[in-house]
């Protein structure tokens, strides 16, 4: 057992069951997984990417790239979690991955053997030579070996949430500079979200032994902490990480709500957030650095800050016997940590100018230049100042290589961080995000007192009040001597998540990756989860040391969203399955289902395609069964898709008549028309019935899937184009359901207006407008009441149709029955239909369109309709017609709608062709090159029953 | 990305719809007002319609390289 006796942030009086890899193990409220398991003497955690070596936690925080592990079991399994952020819950199972059979037995650890010829870039390489060795060989094995966890496959079982908020400032990490900056704005009023990935607020306060005013630094976070929390204008978000900056002050935010829950808990797992602020602080600290030495990744080897917080917080001491590692003044405060907590430290100082240490073995200007011990730390061996070596025994390894600024916020809107040579890190650059500025260690300032002062002053200046007063904490310079590799034998790693070695990056380097970038691809450094925040300075430096531009020429590699890994399920929130778009439902939906309705998806809307009848087996029954019945007595289909746009003012006709085609100006109160309008190329837009209420009022009928863009075009032309003409747009589709009534015994029902006019009429005590219009070629009219209305109409009507012989119809009988009409819809007119390909005379009056309509070549294929000729049966929609042999050269046109018509026996479509309406009577082949159907067909006009329209005017 | 619109005030981009270049608001109908466009990296004056909102077109003139909103109005006004 590891844990130290006394101390630490946990909860001992408490424990929770676990189990890692079937074993079971206990913890305290307050431990991660990780710290859970070197406290019960566990070390070896993972596997690395690569060449499977045996590897423990290198961090204690959301950087680590060693311990990775699975959470959870069957659907809820969660892979490639961080053992040193997961918190453990009661009955938590965790997996160690990337290994077979097991943990501490992997066969493929034999690739490690391989090394040499598994070098950086060797994936490439094996694309050369052989080259059939690639497919057959190569891809295969990779594509086995390839990746880290597994995932479960099956659909998550868990919910999400998207949510926004807004505040005048978002502080991004609750460390000391982050706790400052919220105090300062809290107390004064403003609106705060303080947002810290960790579930206990306070950053580095706890995991050092540092006094903050007075106090030990966890208790003074914890003071500050419950003070923001009793502030309404402030919100606490903890276990939520900032994931993203985008523009205009908005950041992306992953709260992990229920991830260190049970699965049973009700709660969303994660809530993925859109945080906008007028300001932000970046006050997310830093991370600590490794350095390169052979053999620098056997588990007991870790950063000496993620070695103090298991110290502190977790109150876990790994091993008994330290080999501390530094080129810096923390070495030393490591190893008084370490002796503190009773451990023997050989504190091994790169610089041998170090200040002279009593309390442990103390070697300035010696390195560490190999270590043993296959699945642990056994032994660290030492390169003294004056060049003997020897071996000493430890369980641990702690390095202190200086720290990396987590500037990667700031680079999210593509500013790259500049290099500060005096505290040997890259830092933010001014206003690389607008509004966002860093503070503390985030911005190299690495003393508590230097983050509590900017954290402070940074939220007054932007917010313009006064600084909370400032509690006593230490202030210790920086005493950092740039070393970032030993010179000695052996492979030497960087990143340790990909398994990337100094001798990659040299690899890289002598086959001419002269940019980072390239190195980084080349080598995959800083890919996968942790994105390399514990590996890229080391690299880049190694670069540098290469091609000796120093550090600041070299440069980084982008850091783009997201900061640390977010879960697709997280960005899809509520928007899966059934729910993935919202579903639009006509008044008389509920109607439909009732009566036994098939639907149809069309875009959002959800529409009746037929309602079946009893002993009906096929669509086609039913569609046959509901023509039939709308040409011999009544139909009633529902038609509240429709956009439905009223147009008021003084000049709203002249305005009409500028935007259609069809002259409107003179269409008289209580008439309708219907018109054609033209996009400003020239192409027709949409077709509409336009309905003169009064004098100074219209209704427009757009078709359904396009009054969306219909009428922001007529908002365009009125706000844009002429906005001195008197004319108000209101979009009324969604007040008035409406209902289509036809067929020879349709006025047996409603005695309508007539044939394209119009009337207000009382309709079982409801006010309706009833156009004139029809869409089948039958006499009837189209009903509009108040939407509430819309299902009690439907019932009304059908009442009375039944007792005619009539009833319902859905969308595939009304599509037959335009078709037999020849009526269009935007399978004709696509956007790449002219006026004159539908036959239609270019008025005198100006309108849209007008000029570019105008051009030559806008004259294509013209409207026809096509029939079977002979035995001949199937026409198929979006079949070419083709003019002799099938080639490209003699396609003539398509077929853009085919079905079976019921009243004339056979199948019809509309098609457009060439020349097409001076060929009425001639054949033309059909060809569908997808089933390889090929039929003649005859070309005739595009009206196949009733052309004069005496149906109507009956 | 954030607009303020004149009438509604800041909202994110996500309730606007996107046109295009605001030459487009003096369309004369002809070839060059209907097909040419600039495209510039840099500031460009463009169409967006509050369509979640007050249904107004406004003239945003925004920098494509950062999506740095320069300035907004009502077009046509």
């Amino acid at each position: 057992m590891s844990r130290l006796p006394n101390g630490g942030l946990i909860d001992r009086t408490r424990t929770i069951p676990f189990s890692f890899d079937g074993q079971s193990h206990i913890a305290h409220p307050g431990d991660t997984v990780a710290s859970a398991l070197l406290a019960d003497g566990v070390r070896l955690m993972g596997r690395s990417f690569k060449y499977h070596r045996p590897r423990g936690v290198l961090t204690a925080g959301s950087e680590e790239p060693n311990a990775l592990i699975e959470v959870g079991q069957g659907a809820h399994k969660l892979p490639n979690t961080r053992a040193t952020v997961q918190e453990v819950f009661a009955g938590l199972q965790a997996q160690s991955q990337n290994r077979w059979p097991s943990l501490r037995f992997d066969l493929r650890a034999g690739l490690d053997v391989l090394h040499p010829f598994l070098g950086a870039g060797f994936y490439y390489k094996t694309f050369l030579w052989p080259r059939s060795f690639w497919h057959r060989f190569w891809e295969p094995l990779i594509r086995r070996a390839a990746g880290l966890g597994r995932i479960s496959a099956l659909p998550d079982p868990a919910s999400y949430d998207k949510a926004w908020k807004h505040c005048d400032l978002l502080v991004i990490g609750a460390g000391p500079a982050g706790l400052m900056a919220a105090l300062t704005a809290g107390r004064a009023g403003a609106r705060v979200v303080l947002a810290d990935e960790d579930f206990m607020l306070g950053g580095r306060l706890n995991g050092e032994a540092l006094d903050v005013g007075g106090m030990a630094g966890a208790d003074w976070a914890r003071q500050v902490v419950d003070e923001l929390q009793s502030l309404p204008n402030v919100s606490v978000m903890p276990r939520t990480t900032i994931t993203g900056a985008y523009d205009g002050g908005t950041y992306g935010a992953l709260e992990r709500v229920a991830d260190h829950l049970p699965d049973t808990s009700p709660a969303p797992r994660q809530i993925f957030w859109r945080i906008v602020a007028r300001y932000a602080i970046l006050a997310g600290g830093a991370h600590e650095r490794p350095i390169a030495f052979p053999n620098n990744d056997r588990p007991g080897i870790m950063l000496a800050s993620a070695l103090r917080s298991y110290l502190h917080r977790f109150a876990v001491l790994p091993a008994r016997r330290w080999v501390v590692f530094a080129n810096n003044g923390e070495g030393v405060r490591t190893a008084h940590d370490l002796l503190k907590a009773g451990a023997e430290v050989t504190l091994v100082d790169t610089r041998k100018e170090a200040p002279p240490e009593t309390t442990c073995r103390h070697l300035p200007g010696a390195e560490v230049v190999n270590t043993r011990g296959r699945q642990g730390l056994k032994a660290v061996e030492l390169r003294l100042a004056n060049g003997d070596t020897e071996w000493v025994e430890a369980g641990g390894l702690a390095m202190a290589g200086g720290w990396n600024p987590g500037v990667h916020i700031s680079c999210h809107m593509g500013a790259r961080p500049v290099w500060r040579e005096d505290i040997s890190a890259f830092v933010p650059v001014e206003n690389a995000v607008p509004g966002l500025e860093a503070v503390g260690a985030a911005n190299g300032d690495f003393s508590t007192h230097a983050a509590l002062k900017a954290g402070a002053e940074v939220a007054a200046e932007a917010l313009g009040v006064k600084p909370v007063d400032l509690p006593k904490a230490e202030d210790a310079p920086i005493e950092i001597t740039p070393f970032w590799q030993v010179k000695a034998k052996g492979r030497a790693w960087l990143d340790f998540q990909n398994d990337v070695t100094v001798k990659d990056v040299e690899l890289a380097h002598r086959e001419n990756m002269q940019s980072v970038e390239h190195m980084k691809r080349y080598t995959t450094l800083g890919m996968a989860t942790d994105q390399g925040k514990t590996a890229n300075t080391g690299a880049m430096a190694v670069m540098a040391g290469l091609t000796g531009q120093g550090m600041a020429a070299t440069g980084t590699t982008m850091f783009r969203p997201p900061f640390s890994p977010v879960q697709i399920g997280a960005l899809a929130g509520r928007q899966q399955g059934a729910n993935f778009k919202p579903e639009r439902l006509m008044p008389g939906d509920g109607f439909a289902r009732a009566h036994n309705a098939n639907w149809l998806e069309m875009g959002l809307w959800q529409r009746p395609s037929l309602f079946r009848a009893e002993g009906e087996r096929t669509w086609r029954q039913s569609c046959d069964r509901e023509v039939k019945m709308v040409r011999e007595a009544v139909g009633i289909t529902e038609v509240s898709t429709l956009g439905k746009i009223e147009l008021l003012g003084q000049d709203a006709a002249r305005f009409l008549d500028r935007i259609f085609l069809t002259p409107m100006k003179k269409l008289k109160p209580g008439h309708i028309r219907y018109g054609v309008m033209l996009r400003t190329d020239g192409f027709i837009m949409d077709d509409a019935t336009v309905a003169r209420l009064a004098e100074d009022h219209f209704v427009m009928h757009p078709t359904t899937g396009a009054s969306a863009d219909v009428l922001s075009h007529l908002e365009f032309c009125a706000q844009l184009r002429w906005p001195e003409l008197d004319v108000q747009i209101v979009d009324a589709s969604e007040q008035w359901a409406q209902v289509a009534v036809h067929g020879p015994k349709a006025a047996e029902i409603l005695r309508g207006p007539g044939f394209m006019r119009f009337a207000n009429m009382e309709i079982a005590g409801v006010m309706a407008r009833v156009y004139g219009v029809s869409y089948s070629g039958e006499p009837g009219c189209e009903i509009a009441v108040p939407a509430r209305y819309g299902a009690a109409l439907l019932g009304w009507l059908l009442e009375q149709a039944k007792a005619l012989g009539g009833g319902l119809y859905g969308i595939e009988a009304l599509n037959v029955l335009r078709v037999e009409k020849g009526y269009i819809t935007h399978a004709e007119i696509d956007g790449r239909v002219s006026h004159h390909d539908l036959g239609l005379p270019t008025p005198e009056k100006d309108f849209i369109g007008r000029q570019m309509a105008a051009r030559k070549g806008l004259r294509g294929p013209e409207l026809v309709g096509l029939k079977p000729v002979g035995s001949a049966k199937a026409l198929i929609g979006g079949a070419l017609l083709v003019e002799g042999e099938f080639s490209a050269d003699n396609v003539q046109g398509h077929i853009t709608s085919a079905v079976f018509s019921p009243t004339l026996g056979h199948m019809i479509a509309l098609g457009l062709l060439q020349n097409g309406r001076a060929r009425h009577g001639e054949r033309v082949r059909m060809v569908d090159a997808m089933s390889g159907i090929s039929a003649v067909c005859e070309i005739t006009p595009p009206v196949f029953i009733d052309p004069k329209g005496e149906r109507l005017h009956a | 990305m954030r607009i303020t619109c004149p009438h509604c005030g800041a909202r994110d981009s996500r309730e606007f719809s996107y046109l295009g270049d605001a030459k487009m608001a003096a369309g004369k109908g002809d070839f060059a007002s209907v097909y040419l466009r600039d495209n510039p990296a840099g500031a460009h004056s463009e169409l967006w319609q509050h369509v979640m909102g007050c249904r107004a077109w406004l003239e945003v003139e925004r920098n494509t390289s950062t999506h740095e909103v320069l300035s907004i109005r009502e077009a046509g006004k």
